[in-house]
Parts: C-alpha cells; sequence; structure tokens
C-alpha cells in the first residue's frame, strides 16, 4: 500500500496537516505564520488592501524528509481534547495545526433554547476553570439590554468572586504548567492552594464549579457569614506560598532554561492573531480590559496591570503568578470597601421574590412559578460584552427578538482565538517544548470548542 | 473615520454601542479603512440566522437578509469598539474573508462557516472546525432542529 494510500483513508483528512506539497501556498503561508511577516508594501492601505502574494513570501517547500506526527487528543498534556499535528524536521517543529472540535456540544444552540435565566447554568459550562468569568460576561450582557443598574453590593460581590476565581484559575495553571515541565511538587502545591479558594466558593455558591451563582440582576445569594475572615485567611496564605513558588520554582535553573526565550511571539503577531489575555500582554502590550475598559467597580480599585518584555513562556508565567499578587490586592481592598444593601437588584420583573413571601402569599407563588417557567422578557435589541477572565477577551454577543429566549447567544472564547497563535509560537522549537508552550497558552478545551 | 467608503451608514444599537452597516460589496473595503484608521485587533466574528426574526431595524436602503455577519473590532490605541453589520443572502451565502487583513480571523471565520454555511471567498483553508468533517448540515441555522433523547419511563414501552 502507498502512502497515498493510507492518507486517503481518514474520514477526517480536510482538517488535518496534509503533506507540504498538497498543502496550498495560502495555507502553507498560514501554518507557518509567514502571513504574518508580510514583506513592505504588500499590507492594506487607504487606496485598497493591497496585494497578498503568496509567490513573496518566504514558504518553503522542499522535497526534504520531514514527517508528520500527531499529538493528542487523548493526551494529558493537551489539558483535555486538544490535538496538535506537527511536522517535524528532527526535533524541530516545522509547522504545527491544532485541531479542535472534540468537545463539541453545541452550547451556543443550547443557548437558544433556555431562557435568560437559565442561560447560566449552560455558559457556565464552557470555560470550567473560571465558570464564574462566564456567568459575569452573560449577566452583563442580559443586564445591557434589560437597561438595569445593580445595587453596589452586587458589584462588588462579583468583583470579589471573579478576582478569587482568576487566583483559582491561574493556580490552577502553574499547578498544570509545573507538571508540563515535570515539576510535580508544583503541581501538588497549586493543586492545594486552589483548593482553598474552591472551598471558599463551595461555602458561598453551593458548589465548588459550575456554580450558577452571578444571574442577570445580581448574585444569586448574600455572601455567607464571616466571609471575611475566609477570604483573609485565604489571602494571607496564597501570599506566604507564592513567595514559596518564588524560591521553588522562579529562580531554578532548570524551568528559567526551559522556559526563556521558549515559545516567543512578537507584540505584532500576537495582535494580528487577535490574542488577549496573558499572551497579548507578554509582548508588552498593556492591555487589560479591567483597566482600560472598566467594568464592575475596577476603576475605583488599586492594581497594576503585569507586562512582559519577551513574549516567551517565562514572561507568561511571570504574568500570572503576579497577577495572583494583584487579585490579592484587589481583594483586600474589596474587603474594607464591601458597601451593604442588597446582593440583587430590586425589580419584580428579573428577581424572584424571597423564599419567606412564598409561603404567605398566593400572589408570590404565581409571581414566582411564572418567573421560572416562562422567565422574563428582554427587550429587542443586541449587545456584545467583554470582560477580563484570566485568559483573555471573554465576550458575550446576544441578540434578543423580545422574548424570553437569546434569540442567537454567541461566546466569543479566549481559548478558541488565543489557540491560533499556538503554531507562531512552536514555529522553530523544540518538539519536547511544544507541551511546555501548549501549556502557557493555558487553552480550555470546554471553551474552545463550547 | 470621516472617509467611511460610499453606502456606508453608521449607527447605534439599542445599548448604545457604536455600529456600522456595510452593503455586501464594500465590506472588505471598509474593514481595510478601519484597519488603517486605528483598529488593530478582529476581536470576534462570528453570524446571525435571522429566519425566525426578519423584523429587525436596519438603516434606510438596507434590506434585511437571512444572515448577517457580525465583526467586533477593536482599537487598542483609541480605546474603541465598533461592531461591522453586513446582511448576506441565503441564495447566494458568500463574503470575501477578511483573513489578509487580519490573520487571526482564521479560526473565527471557519467557525461561521462550520456552523452557518456561509463561505468566505479567499480563505486560505475553509474546512469544518468544530463539527467531523462528513457532518451534514449547519447546525446554527434556525431551520437544523436541536436534537432530543427519548425519555424513558419505567415498565413503560420502548423508545418512542
Amino acid at each position: 500500500m502507498s502512502g497515498e494510500d493510507l492518507y486517503l483513508e481518514t474520514t477526517e483528512g480536510a482538517q488535518e496537516l496534509l503533506p507540504v506539497q498538497k498543502t496550498s501556498p495560502d495555507e502553507l503561508g498560514r501554518e507557518i505564520g509567514a502571513v504574518l511577516r508580510r514583506p513592505e508594501g504588500t499590507g492594506p492601505t487607504l487606496a485598497g488592501p493591497g496585494p497578498f502574494d503568496p509567490d513573496v513570501l518566504d514558504v518553503e517547500r522542499s522535497d526534504d524528509e520531514t514527517m508528520i506526527i500527531n499529538f493528542g487528543p487523548q493526551h494529558p498534556s493537551t489539558h483535555g481534547v486538544l490535538r496538535l499535528m506537527m511536522e517535524l524536521d528532527g526535533e524541530t517543529v516545522l509547522r504545527s495545526k491544532p485541531i479542535i472540535g472534540y468537545l463539541h456540544t453545541g452550547m451556543e444552540k443550547t443557548g437558544e433554547e433556555l431562557t435568560y435565566q437559565q442561560g447560566a447554568t449552560n455558559v457556565t459550562r464552557m470555560d470550567y476553570l473560571s465558570p464564574l468569568t462566564n456567568e459575569l460576561v452573560f449577566s452583563l450582557a442580559t443586564e445591557a439590554l434589560l437597561g438595569i443598574e445593580l445595587p453596589e453590593r452586587a458589584v462588588w460581590a462579583r468583583m470579589l468572586l471573579c478576582e478569587m476565581q482568576r487566583m483559582s484559575s491561574h493556580l490552577m495553571w502553574l499547578a498544570t504548567n509545573g507538571m508540563d515541565l515535570g515539576s510535580t511538587t508544583m503541581m501538588i502545591f497549586g493543586f492545594r492552594e486552589r483548593e482553598m479558594v474552591l472551598a471558599f466558593f463551595e461555602k458561598t455558591t453551593g458548589l465548588r464549579m459550575n456554580h450558577n451563582f452571578i444571574r442577570p440582576g445580581g448574585i444569586a445569594a448574600d455572601l455567607p457569614d464571616g466571609w471575611e475572615d475566609d477570604v483573609e485567611l485565604i489571602c494571607d496564605n496564597i501570599t506566604d506560598r507564592l513567595d514559596d513558588y518564588d524560591d521553588l520554582i522562579t529562580g531554578q535553573p532548570i524551568f528559567r532554561e526551559r522556559t526563556e526565550g521558549v515559545g516567543a511571539i512578537t507584540a505584532e503577531e500576537a495582535l494580528a492573531m487577535s490574542a488577549t489575555g496573558p499572551i497579548l500582554r507578554s509582548t508588552g502590550i498593556a492591555w487589560d480590559l479591567r483597566r482600560t475598559m472598566p467594568y464592575l467597580a475596577y476603576d475605583e480599585v488599586n492594581f497594576d496591570v503585569i507586562i512582559g518584555t519577551y513574549g516567551d513562556n517565562f514572561d507568561r508565567y511571570a504574568i500570572r503568578i503576579n497577577e495572583i499578587r494583584e487579585s490579592i490586592r484587589i481583594v483586600r481592598q474589596i474587603l474594607g470597601r464591601m458597601p451593604d444593601g442588597d446582593y440583587r437588584v430590586q425589580d419584580k420583573k428579573v428577581t424572584p421574590p424571597p423564599r419567606a413571601r412564598i409561603d404567605e402569599s398566593m400572589e408570590a407563588l404565581i409571581h414566582h412559578f411564572k418567573l421560572f417557567t416562562e422567565g422574563y422578557k428582554v427587550p429587542e435589541g443586541e449587545v456584545y460584552t467583554a470582560i477580563e477572565s484570566p485568559r483573555g477577551e471573554i465576550g458575550c454577543y446576544i441578540v434578543s427578538d423580545g422574548s424570553a429566549k437569546p434569540y442567537r447567544m454567541h461566546i466569543r472564547g479566549p481559548s478558541f482565538v488565543n489557540l491560533q497563535s499556538l503554531p507562531v509560537m512552536l514555529r522553530g522549537g523544540l518538539v519536547a517544548d511544544a507541551i511546555a508552550t501548549t501549556s502557557s497558552v493555558d487553552p480550555v478545551m470546554g471553551e474552545t470548542d463550547r | 473615520m470621516s472617509d467611511l467608503p460610499e453606502g456606508v451608514v453608521p449607527g447605534t444599537s439599542t445599548s448604545g454601542q457604536e455600529l456600522l452597516f456595510t452593503p455586501r460589496g464594500r465590506y472588505h473595503e471598509l474593514v481595510t479603512t478601519l484597519k488603517v484608521s486605528g483598529f488593530e485587533m478582529l476581536a470576534d466574528l462570528t453570524a446571525v440566522d435571522y429566519l425566525t426574526h426578519p423584523g429587525r431595524e436596519l438603516p434606510a436602503g438596507f434590506s434585511s437578509k437571512r444572515f448577517e455577519v457580525v465583526v467586533n473590532l477593536l482599537s487598542l490605541s483609541h480605546v474603541r469598539r465598533l461592531r461591522v453589520r453586513v446582511q448576506v443572502p441565503e441564495s447566494d451565502p458568500v463574503l470575501e474573508t477578511l483573513w489578509d487583513l487580519y490573520p487571526g480571523c482564521e479560526a473565527m471565520e471557519r467557525e461561521v462557516y462550520d456552523m452557518f454555511g456561509i463561505v468566505f471567498r479567499g480563505h486560505p483553508d475553509l474546512t469544518r472546525i468544530l463539527m467531523p468533517e462528513d457532518w451534514e448540515g449547519f447546525p446554527l441555522r434556525k431551520d437544523y432542529a436541536v436534537g432530543r433523547i427519548p425519555v424513558q419511563f419505567k415498565e413503560a414501552p420502548g423508545p418512542r
């Protein structure tokens, strides 16, 4: 059997990385990132889009012996079911292509079948490492359509939860990144600290993950009694442990050797590939939606936007570990400033009556029943909201036709978009570093495939 | 931003966000103009199937078509967001690709093709991205049914 026959046997052929000779120059240019390094004068100008001629790019189509290997989807270091195809020359990655879709469950379609009230249960399952940010962006979009103003306490409680979420998500990343680089100690440490945050979430929301706690109109319940002490304890603990991590990892020669200068990406490339979050910031662009386009009450707290210089794996590590410190700083400010008052908006169209009222009032019972069976109607319109998730810009585009269900609900997942920059980072590197670089993108496949 | 191509109409969404409506023929030209005038990043590209909601508000001169492609642009230097909406008819669901301007829209255009069947002319690798390669139909279209699993009750006859 010739190689041709073997190649034709797979049914998903067209999604895969093809041999160099079979790939179109356009596609080849994309796969090796040549499209980002366009010669002077071929970019867009005011006069027109400018010629895009793949022949002028430095696309190599040699006939040398290379090997295309398949990595994943079932591999522990792909953080889920990411499949990566790489063309190798010896140990050097020539080009690569992430293949996704193994976790696609049609959540955007499901979102059209659920009311706005039920919608948060759906979106929370997308990015399962930071479910609260998903709920927040969905709620902000719904509230923008409804045109409701939240009470102060709801805003600050949301901010508290989201910063705790950022801590837990980055700790999880430190753990898995440590494991990918062979440091199992770091893995255990990261999971241990993350568990403290999750225990607080369980106490507050009832669940460790997939909380459905931030809902359109506020949050589901008030913060539990004594939450200040818990948060204080977590902040103190994690602050100490972060210094331990610095001792253990940051200065360690092996770690620095494996991360410095590996998987580098330039600012122009990151912008062109629409990368956001730590990837964009690692290239030196101070773009953090909490600072540049503040939502909630982020314009009232002090924090620093951490940026890198070289856009390599070490910069992304340093950004994440220091963002935990900044989150702790924000949480400490929230502790001192948490306003009293209601934790959800007192708008009878959106908010169900309190539990106690249901026992004594027939109308309240009917109202509660109607809200939970039919939902509330949202005015016609469309809106795009974006917030800073631990992975980058998470956006929600909702089109409403005036009914109780979104006509179209689209989530712009940061992992989905950031994964595109992976071939740029991998190119020219070693195949052993591909694992560390994939990890430094921090892809969450639930959100990538939705 | 003063030299928008002919036929492009600015607007405001109900929630106060900036919009631009563009005829299909001016779509690529408009996005080129916007990129040159400082919108460095294409934040999001998606589509909506307006099959069962045709009566939406559009500026004068635009007739509502079945599909609408929505492009969210982001300017880091001007700290500004802008949304471009373009109508795409069902009979000819073709649009020019933005890949030569923003290489980052590659996966998003593939997703729109996968879910809505809108073809982006000039895209380097327009294959399905989330669904299996041999899948039939475009799942996010409104005439594509939602799958259901029949509920089985104890001691009841088998599935319907």
